[in-house]
């Protein structure tokens, strides 16, 4: 289990910092930034000043070097459009998507894998089908639309729950499921095959051969081995609410990175863009390998490939 | 006690497909008894597999059963709710399955997967389920059985879960045993081995025991008693010393000349085989199953119910129209 964990740590730490090197050619991608940053009237000497004020002058594997020191510590420069350090932004603004995506991610689990469970010991029954309808309505309804609708009705005619902000627990409840219920189609899906297929398994058979009750059959014997595929896509989906929550947030007016990334998008704020870039790629690491311990603890045959 | 473990009479299975009615299994009655070994045998598809699953209670959901008796020790078993059925297996029956390397839980440790039906069936604390499966794994011949525990299935050979599965069975000290092809899936090396481990350990324990094969060398070892199945019905039973003595049935007869003797058989002689293949078992069956592959049909087999009565020595019986002397001259004739 250790060899295997190191592996995989080594494995995640060169994708860091393969996403790293991508992130940091971002600023040259798009021109000299030294003259994108001193403006259209610039004179030849304010931008040679700029481009040795920023250090743009040294070679690029030194401004990598020196980036990548910078990044380690938690210091992602500074935006030049906001006028403030990048690390600050990010993080006042991190709490809320983490926030949503971690309550999205719940609702979207805790919806989708009991109904697909239960689909799977009924085929063909009437929870089978009405989760397949919700299935299938999930998939097709845009979110920005059923986000709406939420709105609609939870919020202006019932008056139930708060429409906009991140005051209280309360103004989560809808951006989350909103956020969440997209998700759930695949994962109850997924779920449902795989139930299906551990069901009609040699094992399930000698644990009810065993006399063991169907709850132990179910959830011991037949869920952990089932659960494997749902953990890997829960885990991608949990990364795309990180970075692609935009819409979300923008209808229920969070302050998130999301919205951020939008408003960097259209400032051309690059070295924000860079460090956006570059912290949801991380998350989207950490939760990738953390998903992958959880399987290899879940099946130990996973431990010794 | 009764010395009868397990009665079985009048059993019927009845699979609902798509063309109609399937009837794997066309009432079969047998009886085991303590420290007595049955074997079942008959080529893939005789019902054999499906008449231990429905002792089980383990049938598909689509299938059903039906039998005027069905008893597990003077209890009934038919009227036993789903409730009472999870009591009784794995601790009054177990059962131990043809495939090894899928039959057990690749996500939890062996120690798990053995003390998992005693703490379910018997009153024990966890270090003495412990301690019992040591003593069954050691029992069934696998040596540091105490390191064994915490393996998973994946670092065990197939003879090892196999001898694994033995001891799982046993773990309540079952009175009946349902060995389901337990060594098909092995190489022919181990089979012996775990052949000869399943009928110690049955003498032993005093078990009764269905062994299921297709195997008549496996059974020629084990058996006390067989019932030799075709389509779906019981064509011959007897002890194994009768049977193989004196095989009646056509299709008992067809199936010995399929085995090669060291020492008799000739090197290049033909081995014997039955032609044909064996019927559908969809819709309305009549006369005798066997009768398209047989050399010795009559019109009369054709037509009715051909039932389990040639009888000439006790308890060896047989469903053929044929008298005993018949066929016998037609076993001297097989052979020559």
């Amino acid at each position: 289990m250790l060899k295997y964990l190191l592996r995989r740590l080594g494995v995640a730490v060169l994708v860091a910092l393969t996403v790293s090197v991508i992130t940091f050619s971002l600023i040259y991608l798009s021109g000299d930034p030294a003259i994108a940053l001193a403006g259209d009237s610039a004179s030849n000497e304010e931008i040679e000043h700029i481009r040795k004020a920023y250090g743009y002058d040294r070679p690029i594997i030194v401004q990598y070097g020196d980036w990548l020191a910078r990044a380690a510590q938690g210091d992602l420069g500074r935006s030049h459009y906001l006028k403030a350090n990048i690390s600050d932004v990010i993080l006042t603004r991190l709490p809320n998507t983490l926030i949503l995506a971690l309550c999205a991610i719940s609702f979207a689990l805790v919806l989708a894998i009991p109904l697909g469970v239960a689909a799977a010991i009924r085929p063909n029954s009437l929870i089978d089908r009405f989760a397949l309808s919700l299935a299938v309505v999930g998939q097709a309804l845009p979110s920005f639309w059923f986000a709406l609708i939420l709105i609609f009705f939870l919020g202006i005619q019932l008056r139930w729950l708060p429409i906009t902000g991140t005051d209280s627990w309360m103004n989560f409840i809808m951006p989350a499921i909103a956020l969440g219920y997209y998700v759930t189609p695949g994962v109850m899906r997924l779920t449902r095959a795989g139930m299906l297929e551990v069901l009609s398994s040699d094992y399930i058979r000698t644990a009810k051969a065993k006399g063991l009750r169907p709850p132990a059959v179910l959830f011991k014997h037949a869920l952990r081995n089932a659960i494997i595929p749902v953990v890997s896509l829960a885990a991608v989906q949990f990364g795309f609410m990180l970075g692609g929550s935009i819409v979300i947030e923008t209808i229920f007016a969070i302050n998130g990175l999301g919205f951020l990334a939008w408003e960097t998008i259209q400032r051309a704020d690059l070295p924000m863009m860079q460090a956006i870039v570059l912290v949801l790629s991380c998350f989207y690491i950490v939760i990738t390998f953390l998903a992958d311990m959880l399987n290899a603890f879940l099946d130990p045959r996973i431990r010794v490939t | 006690m009764s010395d009868t473990i397990l009665e079985v009479r009048d059993l019927v299975i009845d699979i609902p497909v798509a063309a109609g009615m399937l009837h794997p299994v066309q009432s079969i009655s047998f009886d085991v008894k303590r420290g007595e070994t049955l074997s079942i045998v008959g080529e893939s598809g005789c019902g054999k597999s499906l008449t231990s699953l429905a002792v089980m209670d383990l049938l598909p959901l689509r299938a059903k059963r039906t039998a005027s008796v069905l008893t597990l020790d003077g209890e009934d078993l038919l009227s036993a709710g789903e409730r009472r059925m999870s009591d009784i297996r794995g601790n009054k029956m177990a059962m131990i399955f043809q495939e090894p390397m899928t039959s057990l839980n690749p996500a939890y440790t062996i120690g798990n997967q053995l003390v998992e039906a005693l703490l379910r069936h018997k009153q024990v604390s966890a270090a003495e389920a412990r301690t019992r499966a040591i003593y069954l794994l050691e029992k069934v011949g696998i040596t540091a059985a105490a390191s064994r525990l915490s393996q998973y299935p994946h670092q065990l050979s197939g003879g090892l879960r196999q001898r694994v599965m033995i001891a799982m069975a046993l773990m309540c000290g079952p009175d009946l045993i349902i060995a389901d092809e337990p060594t098909t899936a092995l190489d022919v090396t181990i089979q012996a081995q775990i052949l000869h481990l399943l009928a110690d350990l049955q003498k032993e324990f005093n078990m009764g025991m269905i062994l299921i094969t297709h195997d008549l060398g496996v059974v020629a070892r084990v058996a006390d008693r067989v019932a030799v199945m075709y389509a779906g019905q019981i064509v011959e039973t007897g002890t194994a010393k009768q049977v193989f003595e004196n095989p009646t049935h056509p299709y008992t007869q067809g199936l010995i000349e399929c085995i090669p003797i060291p020492g008799k058989t000739e090197r290049g002689a033909h081995l014997g085989s039955i032609p044909g293949i064996v019927p559908s078992l969809v819709g309305d069956l009549s006369g005798c199953h066997f009768a398209d592959r047989c050399r010795y049909a009559m019109d009369a087999c054709r037509s009715g119910r051909v039932e389990l009565t040639g009888s000439f020595e006790d308890g060896h019986v047989y469903r053929c129209a044929l008298t005993p002397q018949q066929c016998a001259a037609n076993l001297t004739k097989g052979a020559a």
